[in-house]
């Protein structure tokens, strides 16, 4: 019974991880209808300039080291995910798959710049004094706090994204520019710039998932794959552009990888797809997703 | 404009097939057989994989990005059936038997991605096939009893063909360029007849095709069948010639190189993912002396995000788009 407790707990751990980065791809594709293939390459970038920061603050032994280069690393993100939207998409909008080519491109060229800065050695953060070491959780027993900070996370990406959506104005227009650009900009809002907004949130939610997915785990080049196909498989499940669908997503297949791996664990990965493959065939535009 | 296309193709062919004399007119020996079995063989083996997305995209309007791990299944159904592969799986067939299995494999994966994929449409169908494609490589990295992991299935030298050896620089080159022209001519002949024009058909207006009364889903899944087979040529081939078959061979980064040699060929028409892999191939080589042996990587990113910006069919549209420029009247039209 702990054994089931234990995993059903670090599946929602890596469920609350997936959701924070893929959350972010979700909102890009929901309003810009841009895969971005380089969201994986948000991330790593987001945990490479976070620790870069982080390192040297927590050599001096200062105790906002981990903040900072939290900050430093979804700042960064951000900006490069905004940048990427105003030079390279921005002017091909509607040309869906030209865009996924161009974030391909750019993958590819910051993938191999990480390792010639970087190098191949795998980093890891050290998480504050605050949320580090392990809590006592009833039933279970001692439980790293760390990732129940995740979880907390995630519930409040969760509901921010949702204020930000249904309460703001902000997220009036993003709903509106989903469903209609054109009569978004009739209206006289801004599009471009909605939608440069929109791409840096979106890397901004893949760099914080970086940096705390760098404190779970360690980093290392070619986790940028592993987060975009996590990306992909949690929003084709639980529906494009869907925030709910996301989440949904993002447990299912949280919990499927750890359930897989604990009982049949060279054959979990085909869990997770088979999930993708069921819900493809019975709902193809995912499960909360719109037809 | 076809017959055009056919006499182009052939005078390729011609000057493919006389590539290695003329190599070894103005290069040492050693130097023409590497410039042959390793910049041209590897071209045109990649090519064959990228035909396989290239037939898909420019007749069907699919962007596939599972045919490398399509092509692997082929690569590595061949290795864990044929004798003297490192270490013994299965074993116990000859190449006569291994390469129509490992084709027949690949046939089938290709049927099933275009199964999964059936539903679904551009950047969809590019997400989903991306994920297929992952999904088998990371189950493939992880499997030790059917595929060895991590480390792959090694020695697999291949067949002797008519008291020839495979491994014989010409021998294979020859085999690769046979194999590829006989691909491609076929698709040329495929995409003319009846199921070749459903499928454009398709491409332009499925619900039109749909509402002629023909099954819309069948000739999608046929096409990746179709597909699938090509990629699995590839696949064989690119297997002798790296004399075994590993993860990395399938992994996010190949799958994506075979996009980009198409990209970069041009989606427009088969004969671009020839142009692409050859491009492609000799980038890899001399990236050292260009750029900078490691950093292969952005240098190929580099060109592809040029390509892509710059000229989104290609090299084969941007030849046209200069031959407009300079040809004036007598230039095709767009």
């Amino acid at each position: 019974m702990d054994l089931a407790a234990i995993i059903t707990l670090n599946g929602l751990t890596l469920a609350a991880l997936y959701f924070i980065v893929a959350s972010g791809f979700s909102l890009i594709f929901g309003l810009m209808r841009v895969v971005n293939m380089a969201h994986g390459s948000l991330y790593l970038v987001a945990a490479y300039v976070g620790y870069a920061v982080f390192e040297p603050l927590y050599d001096d032994d200062v105790w906002y080291a981990w903040y900072v280069g939290l900050a430093a690393g979804i700042g960064f993100a951000a900006v490069f995910g905004a940048a990427m939207q105003k030079l390279l998409l921005g002017w091909m909008q509607g040309q869906e798959l030209r865009q996924a080519l161009v974030t391909i491109g750019v993958s590819i060229i910051v993938a191999d710049q990480l390792l010639a800065i970087y190098g191949g050695n795998p980093r890891q953060f050290f998480a504050p004094d605050a949320i580090f070491g392990s809590t006592q959780i009833p039933g279970i027993g001692g439980y790293p706090t760390f990732r129940l900070v995740q979880i907390g996370i995630a519930v409040a990406v969760g509901v921010g994204l949702w204020l930000l959506l249904n309460r703001t104005k902000l997220g009036m227009m993003i709903r509106a520019g989903v469903d209609d650009r054109e009569m978004l900009g009739a209206c006289g809002v801004n599009v471009p710039l909605v939608g440069i907004a929109v791409f840096a949130l979106g890397a901004a939610l893949a760099g914080l998932g970086g940096v705390i997915g760098a404190t779970a785990q360690p980093l290392s080049q070619g986790v940028d794959g592993r987060f975009l196909l996590v990306s992909l498989v949690v929003v084709i499940v639980g529906g494009m552009g869907s925030i709910p669908g996301t989440a949904i997503g993002a447990i299912l297949i949280g919990l499927a990888e750890q359930i897989g791996q604990a009982v049949f664990p060279t054959y979990s990965v085909v869990l997770t797809f088979v999930i993708m493959v069921v819900v493809l065939a019975t709902r193809p535009q995912g499960v909360l997703g719109r037809a | 404009m076809h017959d055009r296309v056919i006499l182009w193709s052939l005078l390729g062919a011609v000057l493919m097939l006389l590539a290695p004399w003329g190599l070894l007119q103005v290069l040492p020996v050693n130097q023409a057989q590497f410039w042959t079995a390793n910049i041209l063989g590897r071209g045109i083996v990649f090519g064959i994989i990228a035909m396989s997305l290239t037939f898909l995209a420019t007749y069907g309007g699919f962007i596939s990005l599972a045919q490398m791990m399509i092509a692997g299944v082929a690569g590595y159904t061949v290795a864990v059936f044929v004798d003297g592969a490192v270490p013994r799986i299965v074993g116990g067939f000859g190449y006569a038997v291994a390469i129509p299995l490992g084709l027949l494999a690949a046939t089938v994966m290709g049927l099933i991605v275009g199964a999964i994929s059936v539903r679904t449409r551009d950047i969809y169908l590019l997400m989903i096939t991306l994920a297929l494609a992952m999904g088998v490589f990371r189950f493939i990295e992880t499997n030790i009893a059917w595929f060895n992991g991590y480390e792959g299935i090694r020695n697999v030298v291949g067949p002797g063909v008519f008291g020839f050896d495979f491994r014989n620089a010409y021998v294979f080159y020859y085999i690769a360029l046979a194999t590829a022209a006989a691909l491609y001519f076929g698709v040329l002949y495929l995409v003319r007849s009846p199921f070749g024009l459903v499928l454009q058909g398709i491409r332009d207006n499925p619900r039109r095709v749909a509402a002629l009364g023909y099954a819309v889903g069948l000739h999608r899944v046929a096409a990746f069948g179709v597909a699938g087979f090509i990629a699995g040529c590839g696949g064989v081939l690119a297997t002798i010639y790296n004399i075994g078959i590993s993860p990395g061979s399938i992994g996010l980064g190949a799958s994506v190189n075979v996009l980009i040699m198409s990209v970069i060929g041009g989606l427009g028409h088969p004969l671009g993912a020839f142009m692409g892999s050859l491009v492609f191939t000799f980038f890899d080589t001399f990236a050292a002396s260009i750029y900078d042996r490691e950093r292969f990587n952005t240098l190929i990113g580099v060109v592809f995000l040029a390509i892509v910006l710059l000229s989104p069919d290609g090299l084969l549209g941007a030849g046209k788009r200069l031959r407009r420029l300079l040809g004036g009247a007598n230039a095709p039209r767009p």
